[in-house]
């Protein structure tokens, strides 16, 4: 009997731990050591899976996977964190956390790693160091190493843009081509000319644009708008001093040119979409136009039904002046972590220019120069020109340590004027002013 | 117990007890008894809900931050409740939730009472028909919200389609949960289907135990069955349905995860109930002691108006 029993567990633990080291981890080699990486569930995680391998053939390191859906992920790995929790040895937390992360000694400063080892922020593209990787902004306190630079931009079906039809009937309703819009009044244009218009016995719509309320859509999308209107922050002189610049007048004319694109030419039933809900409404051919992350770009463009010849990539048009929200996160080491030394050497190995080179040709994006100012590069995918249009004039928001609750406050302003029809933009505008000061003050600031 | 001789060798179920146990226990007062089978629960109860209860009332009158658990610790006193009761963002979560309460109960218990009057009758096939009325509740708050959500869809969902049908209104011209006056209509729709078939099991059991001796009484006194509902069925009812109204009433008053599903809250604050302020305010803004002083506030509200329905189902059920 004891020994059946010696031998149904020997059995059980076997299993557990061949079940345990399941599909979302590299084996581990000869240090017998395995880390885990945590990260949003989405198409470059799964190409970051592929170029780890190489890392644990390399030093025997065996590498675990951590992947959550985008609309679990802020609230999974922020919890993570603020239990000082040590599920993850790194981490590839949003733009936005690195100051709470920073400031409550959640992420591990690199200056000394990235010094004895020689690394250099001078290697990797401004934009990408300000927003993943500083703390304070714009200063020489590094928090993570730039991983996976991103910034929003447009997709659109470029074989409905080609038809002599379509041609013919958008010039003669507007007096011009129908090509890729330049400004915002052009893509507004575009999109409804589309909008409830026949295309193969199948009726279709103008855009599909950010609206979600939960979690963060709502102010990713209209930050494209906003800041091609002249929306700032805050006072470039004066920290925090923010009349005058959220709510000018040319903000103002954002968030209503944001509305006016929502209400004349979004698909129904399209009041609370984010980033998942945009490509099912490309790729079922709902839409002309898809704002979204371009994160997402090299999946769509493999696409068997709207990818290849059929869609077109381009960056946010302008309107006053030209800005893109920008997206990305860096790869941050845990300061819970119980396997710091071999989380750095993954930091180390990840930020070598043939890894980078190979992390950007298996889907991910290189924030490196050496891969993105190398003159073949524009060239290397339809879309990487654009990317790199679009990371010269990226804005990303508040990265302070209370972000979350300045992200909720727009959240709910936009999302009760854009959608809700509550109040007038000026009035949404006032009131986010209101709250982001309110949340201030509450942090101890002076402005 | 104490009949038991010292020798005997006594069984509970497979598991016999030795005699030298039975001494032990023995020699133990019907009070020390007692207090150490209520022991294990006292302490599981003190750890798991007199504790968090305690601590949360004290946290609520620091501003202390679960995310910053290094800052000092400041003593606010009363602030937090101050400003939550003078916000009007909160009031207007609250209103919020109390539309949604208000008629979800009303909603289940007419439709509950109507479906457990109907099952009581018995007809053929009628434990089908209750076990097919009764799916709704057994399946996950989470599954309930996705699948709605795509019900609800104005261009593949069935919900718009079966309304176009019906009005002749096209499917895709109006949006339940994108719409500022649909989508409070939209989640109570969605739990009212979820929840009814729990009311309608309470009030079965209210029906089913009225004797038949009474209705056969009625009868004998020609009693119109007009006559015999009000004054037997729904006075002998009564309790059980306001057993049912308590049950739901407090349930919704906390629902938290179809809505979020559903709405996240939207569209704006349309539906934005209040324990999804408080989410928001707990573990997004991460403002624990502002949190838990909302937490305290719902938790009085919903206490003190519990207390007074049980005050009146107990007067009801002592008439």
């Amino acid at each position: 009997m004891k020994n059946s029993m010696k031998a149904l567990f020997a059995a059980g633990g076997a299993l557990a731990a061949a079940v345990g080291i399941g599909a979302m981890t590299t084996p581990a080699h000869a240090q017998g050591k395995t880390i885990t990486l945590c990260w949003a569930a989405w198409d470059p995680a799964n190409a970051l899976v592929e170029l780890s391998k190489d890392f644990t053939a390399k030093s025997g390191i065996g590498m675990k996977f951590e992947f959550v859906p985008w609309t679990n992920y802020a609230d999974r790995f922020l919890n993570e964190l603020n239990s000082r929790g040590s599920l993850c040895d790194l981490i590839i937390g949003d733009s936005q956390w690195i100051g709470g992360a920073a400031e409550n000694g959640q992420y591990v400063k690199l200056n000394d790693f990235f010094k004895k080892e020689g690394i250099s922020m001078d290697d990797y593209m401004p934009a990408t160091v300000v927003g993943y990787s500083q703390w304070p902004k714009n200063t020489p306190n590094y928090w993570a190493l730039p991983a996976m630079g991103d910034a929003v931009g447009w997709t659109y079906r470029k074989d409905w843009f080609a038809r002599p039809d379509v041609q013919k009937d958008f010039k003669a309703k507007y007096g011009r081509d129908l090509a890729v819009p330049q400004t915002l009044d052009e893509l507004r244009d575009i999109a409804k000319f589309f909008q409830g218009r026949e295309i193969d016995g199948k009726k279709v719509y103008g855009a599909s644009i950010y609206t979600e309320r939960g979690s963060e859509g709502i102010t990713m999308g209209v930050s494209n708008y906003l800041y091609d209107y002249g929306f700032k922050y805050q006072d470039p002189n004066k920290p925090y001093a923010m009349d005058g610049f959220v709510n000018s007048s040319g903000a103002v004319k954002g968030l209503e040119a944001y509305k006016e694109l929502y209400k004349c030419c979004t698909p129904p039933g399209a009041s609370n979409s984010y980033m998942s809900e945009g490509l099912d409404a490309f790729k079922s051919g709902q839409v002309a136009l898809q704002m979204n992350f371009f994160a997402f770009f090299p999946g769509l463009y493999k696409d068997p039904n709207v990818g290849g010849d059929k869609i077109g990539f381009f960056s946010n048009p302008a309107a006053t002046t030209q800005a893109t929200q920008l997206g990305g996160q860096g790869i941050s080491v845990v300061s819970y972590s119980k396997n710091q030394g071999e989380a750095l050497q993954y930091i180390k190995w990840f930020s070598g220019a043939d890894v980078q080179k190979k992390w950007w040709a298996l889907g991910g994006y290189s924030c490196a120069k050496s891969v993105l100012n190398d003159p073949s590069f524009p060239d290397s995918a339809p879309f990487a020109k654009e990317f790199l249009k679009s990371m010269s004039m990226v804005v990303d928001f508040w990265a302070e340590p209370s972000y979350a609750q300045l992200l909720q406050a727009e959240q709910k302003r936009v999302h009760d004027y854009v959608v809700a029809d509550k109040g007038t933009a000026q009035e949404a505008l006032d009131g986010l002013v209101k709250d982001w000061k309110a949340i201030f003050k509450e942090e101890g600031k002076k402005f | 117990m104490n009949d038991l001789s010292a020798s005997s060798r006594i069984t509970y179920g497979a598991v016999p007890v030795q005699p030298a146990v039975v001494r032990r226990i023995r020699g133990l007062s019907d009070k020390a008894l007692a207090w150490l089978f209520i022991t294990p629960t006292m302490v599981l109860l003190l750890a798991i809900n007199i504790f968090p209860l305690v601590w949360t009332i004290y946290l609520s009158f620091t501003n202390y931050r679960a995310n910053r658990a290094n800052a000092p610790v400041k003593w606010l006193g009363i602030d937090w409740y101050q400003t939550i009761l003078t916000d009007p963002d909160i009031w207007a979560a609250m209103q919020v939730t109390a539309h949604f309460v208000f008629w979800t109960v009303v909603i289940e218990t007419v439709l509950g009472f109507g479906l457990a009057f109907l099952i009581d009758k018995k007809f053929r096939g009628h434990g089908v028909w209750t076990t097919i009325i009764l799916l709704p509740m057994m399946l996950s708050p989470a599954v309930v919200g996705n699948f709605w959500t795509f019900l609800y869809q104005p261009q593949i969902g069935l919900f718009n389609y079966v309304v176009a049908f019906l009005t002749g209104r096209p499917a895709s011209s109006f949006q339940m949960l994108g719409d500022v006056t649909l989508s409070p209509w939209a989640i109570v729709i969605v739990d009212a289907w979820m929840w009814t078939p729990y009311v309608m099991l309470i009030c079965l059991a209210g029906l089913r135990s009225i004797p038949d001796y009474i209705y056969e009484a009625a009868e004998v006194d020609r009693a119109s069955k007009w006559r015999q509902f009000w004054s037997i069925t729904l006075p002998m009812a009564l309790p059980f349905i306001m057993l049912a109204v308590l049950f739901r009433g407090i349930e919704n008053f906390k629902m938290f995860d179809m809505v979020n599903l559903l709405t996240g809250g939207g569209p704006g604050s349309t539906t934005e109930v209040a324990s999804i302020t408080l989410k928001r305010a707990a573990f997004e803004s991460w403002r624990t002691g502002y949190s838990s002083a909302f937490a305290i506030i719902l938790f009085v509200t919903v206490f003190g108006l519990a207390n007074i329905y049980v005050k009146a189902l107990n007067r009801v059920k002592s008439r």
